[in-house]
């Protein structure tokens, strides 16, 4: 019994590198269900019960972050880095950062100087987390406070 | 006083694949390898590094019992447990071959930062590796 879940574990975490691997180009479920040998309702079925939230969510989280690092760290415009991470559109890109990161890129881009540690340390410890108190989410990996709750 | 670190533990699964994956295709070399009771010490370690010894750990008794050991596979698989980084003198060549040997798992392709340039991969067991080719200080002195 745990052997399968072992492995069905194995095959979503395969499945999820190869998301990373790729995370700016448009993400084809299909394709990435078929690195964990598993149909495409199977597969967003599984990862998100396993990892607590959809593939679709889970690259948007990804994008997002990578680009919290390019707003901090190098000059590039929010439009250049909005693409460049992935994001068909500007006005998507405005929406789903601030829906995760709980303010605008411009905004981020102003209250965050660049930092020192490696890269993959930094995008580690920027990743967002869940913020007191929020109870309306719509993943458990925790975003920012919809309706501006209270966090005094 | 401490002198040194001296062995750390790694988790994986099956420990004959781990020797397969650690040895055959990362490169490593075997440190110890021998059946201690119920327990098989295996290590392995860095060529040239002999002082560090990574314990390649099968999750069980007498260690854990069952209902543990099965929730510590359980993470592992999710990626959540294991994380070692390399040093290597070259990264880009490392990442040739490990795709020559059959490891397919990568999570990041050899990208350059400011200082060095480096790559992820999982092992068999859901393990991260990371592996970092450390930019030299001294180019940036002659520039």
């Amino acid at each position: 019994m745990s052997r399968e879940v072992e492995d069905l574990n194995r095959r979503l975490l395969r499945a999820r590198d190869a998301m990373d691997r790729a995370y700016a180009e448009p993400l084809n479920v299909c394709a990435v269900a078929a690195v964990a040998y598993l149909s495409e309702a199977y597969f967003i079925r599984s990862f998100r019960a396993t990892f607590g939230e959809t593939p679709h969510r889970y690259l948007q989280r990804r994008r997002v972050e990578r680009s919290m690092f390019l707003l901090r760290e190098t000059n590039r415009s929010v439009t250049d880095i909005c693409f460049e991470v992935g994001f068909m559109s500007l006005g998507t890109f405005s929406r789903t950062f601030r829906e995760i990161v709980g303010e605008s890129p411009s905004d981020y881009r102003v209250r965050h100087g660049p930092m020192v540690a490696p890269n993959c340390f930094q995008m580690v410890a920027t990743r967002p987390v869940a913020a007191a108190g929020a109870a309306m989410r719509s993943s458990s990996f925790g975003e920012a406070v919809r309706g501006g709750g209270s966090l005094a | 006083m401490i002198t040194r670190l001296n062995v750390i533990s790694l988790k994986v699964l099956n420990q004959d694949e781990a020797l397969d994956f650690y040895v055959n295709k990362l490169g490593l070399e075997v440190g110890q390898d021998f059946e201690q009771g119920p327990i098989r010490w295996l290590t392995v370690r860095v060529p040239g590094d002999p002082g560090l010894e990574i314990y390649l750990e099968e999750p069980g008794p007498p260690m854990t019992d069952e209902a543990t050991t099965e929730q510590i596979r359980e993470l592992m698989t999710k990626g959540a447990v294991g994380w070692l980084a390399f040093q290597s003198d070259d990264v880009r060549g490392l990442y040739e071959t490990l795709m020559e040997r059959g490891v397919s798992d990568f999570t990041q392709e050899p990208t350059e930062h400011f200082y060095g340039i480096d790559m992820g991969l999982r092992d068999p067991f859901g393990n991260a590796i990371r592996i970092l080719q450390p930019a030299k200080a001294d180019e940036e002195a002659t520039a």
